[in-house]
């Protein structure tokens, strides 16, 4: 057990490193904003002292390094600034729309992860079958296509003749069932997007394993293929499988921009896109920086379980 | 059901085609060539058949249009007839031409955006690769950093600072997309500069870019011609999502991504229309992927023969 804690904390250690490195170039890059936020910020009305005070009133006047250390430490506790354009406080302009994009994540995982794992044991199983060529080239044509495009089929199909809404308006005093009704399309588009990756890696994954001599000996002990396949190969897929689910729902991250904008879904994506039009430097910086958290402790939980799940690499010291 | 109708007889009319493609490949091209052709599986020859129609028509634009890309030529929203083919878009202009002319933005500006983003990435990978020591973990690790951020969103924070016109996103997209050329070029690079022949050429002298130019890059391009396909497409689907979203290439210049935000209220009338350009965009990926795919077979067999 001791060995899985240094593990864990190793990594965890990493991951802190990682996204200190994040906040410093997600900072870094507004650095490179030409002319100074203050003056673009107040446009031609700006005269010397209008823009002296400005500064002086946004902290521009003090070094980088401060004005990180400063942003930083808000970021810490909650305190992400206000925006520029509205002048509101970003953290309450995020607050609902992140549970809300989490919220849609969330559903399109649950259809996604589930399917893509079936699918991939089948096609597997079934190798060179039709089910197999037809599943392998519905997943390339998916991937090939960008989102907005099966996002608008699935309008033209599904919404265009009533069954459900083309466009969400979510409610606090909504029930589960609404609201998993209401979302149904954005999060249907998602699943499609993301299981064509997650299929063709798992049935990759399960076929590289289908070669080693494990498997060729539980053949000859007569062991029949759907138990070959999920009480021999399945468990030691483990690991790759669980990198391609992380992967996968880190690409739901960038997904989710897209798909809300089109469903006019009032998550975190689409305010990142009012406000990259807007060009409300504040607030984009601050979405920016939880998708990539998002993002990288996606990616370091998935390191942690899978070397978990296979012993050769725990022991490797 | 229509949808499925449909499907079955676009692949039905297709398999033809390509088979007809390839076999008029076969015979007019010449014999070490058509040799390669002729074992080209018939996805390729239809990927290899629908590029070759964009480019066509991305190059004859002003010829094949039958009205101007930004004039407005009619009311908003006229249906399908015999004068405008696909009838017009929001503010009256002609939805064939702009469909047209949007091959040659659309597909142009993704083109030159990856070929910018492959000059510097492999350049600076096989840099990296043959100078090794501080300049190459220097770059790595800096390339690591940028990498952890997903690539959209590092996108759209780089275009609020800089701005979204046809130049910064060009920019924007290639510098992004070449940290991952990088990577790719580097670990290609690495397995080159270790070889014997490179050894032989230090010892005769000669300088790095000498080395780049004429030893490592003729021997790292097999996977960076694939590479390169696989990162048009993938450049080409965030320029137009960017477009999508209003932030990549501006009216009135005619580009798919924003034909379809555009005129995406129609698609809730039951009008396809506005599916046309994003059907454009799904067809050109599907087409490249085609391509890709049989290069990566070809390279991987010749490999095993070898």
């Amino acid at each position: 057990m001791h060995a899985v804690l240094v593990m864990i904390l190793q990594r965890l250690g990493l991951g802190v490193l990682t996204l200190f490195v994040v906040s410093l170039v997600i900072f870094g890059a507004t650095e490179l904003l030409p002319g100074d936020l203050a003056s673009s910020l107040l446009g031609q009305s700006a005269t010397p002292e209008t823009v002296a005070a400005l500064r002086r009133q946004m902290g521009l006047d003090q070094p980088a390094p401060v004005r990180y250390w400063a942003w930083l430490t808000g970021v810490l506790q909650g305190d992400f600034g206000v925006s520029l354009a509205s002048r509101r406080p970003i953290a309450d302009m995020m607050s609902a729309r992140l549970g809300n994009t989490v919220f849609l994540a969330l559903y399109a995982a649950a259809i996604a992860v589930p399917l893509s794992l079936i699918l991939g044991v089948l096609a597997a199983l079934w190798r060179n079958s039709l089910f197999d060529r037809v599943a392998n080239a519905g997943a390339l044509s998916a991937i090939s296509f960008p989102e907005f495009f099966v996002a608008y089929i699935l309008i033209f199909l599904l919404a265009q003749s009533g069954y459900f809404p083309s466009m969400v308006r979510l409610s606090p005093a909504m029930s589960l069932g609404d609201k998993l009704y209401v979302t149904f399309l954005p999060a249907l588009t998602l699943t499609l997007v993301v299981t064509a990756h997650m299929m063709r890696m798992t049935r990759a994954a399960i076929i590289n394993l289908m070669a080693s001599p494990y498997i060729e000996m539980a053949r000859l002990k007569g062991l029949s293929p759907l138990r070959i396949v999920l009480r021999h190969a399945l468990p030691n897929a483990l690991a790759p499988i669980i990198n391609v689910i992380a992967l996968n729902l880190a690409y739901l991250i960038t997904g989710v921009v897209v798909v809300e904008v089109v469903f006019v879904y009032p998550g975190l994506g689409q305010l990142m896109v009012d406000s990259v039009s807007k060009r409300d430097i504040a607030v984009v910086q601050a979405i920016a920086l939880i998708f990539a958290s998002a993002y990288v402790l996606l990616n370091l939980t998935a390191d942690v379980l899978s070397t978990l799940t296979n012993p050769r690499l725990m022991r490797r010291k | 059901m229509g949808v499925l109708l449909f499907l079955v007889i676009v692949i039905a009319a297709s398999i033809p085609l390509a088979w007809l493609f390839r076999a008029t490949l076969v015979r007019t091209l010449p014999h070490d060539i058509a040799i390669v052709a002729r074992d080209m599986p018939l996805t390729a020859a239809f990927g290899l058949l629908v590029i070759g129609v964009y480019v066509f028509v991305a190059v004859l634009a002003p010829v094949l249009a039958p009205f101007p890309e930004r004039a407005v030529v009619g009311t908003q929203f006229q249906p399908w007839d015999s004068t405008h083919w696909l009838g017009t878009d929001r503010l009256g202009r002609d939805m064939l031409s702009r469909l047209i002319y949007g091959a040659r933005n659309t597909v142009g500006i993704a083109f030159a955006t990856t070929t910018l983003a492959f000059v510097v990435g492999s350049l600076l990978g096989i840099w990296a690769a043959l100078r090794g020591g501080w300049l190459d973990q220097g770059l790595s690790r800096f390339v690591d950093a940028l990498m952890a951020i997903p690539s959209l969103i590092f996108s759209l924070l780089l275009l609020t600072i800089f701005g979204t016109t046809v130049m910064t996103l060009i920019l924007v997209i290639a510098a992004v997309d070449a940290t991952r050329v990088y990577r790719i070029a580097r670990s290609v690079a690495q397995g080159v500069v270790v070889m014997d022949y490179i050894e032989a050429a230090r010892l005769r002298g000669e300088g790095n870019w000498y080395l780049i130019r004429r030893e490592i890059l003729p021997n790292a391009l097999a996977p960076l011609v694939a590479e390169f396909g696989l990162r048009f497409c993938f450049v080409f689907l965030t320029i137009s999502s960017l477009s999508f979203l209003g932030l990549g290439i501006q009216p009135p210049t005619a580009d798919w991504g924003s034909m379809v935000r555009d005129n995406a209220t129609l698609i809730t009338f039951g009008n396809v229309t506005p599916l046309l350009p994003a059907g454009a965009i799904a067809l050109l990926t599907v087409a490249v992927n085609f391509v890709v795919d049989w290069q990566l077979y070809r390279a991987s067999g010749l490999k095993e023969q070898g």
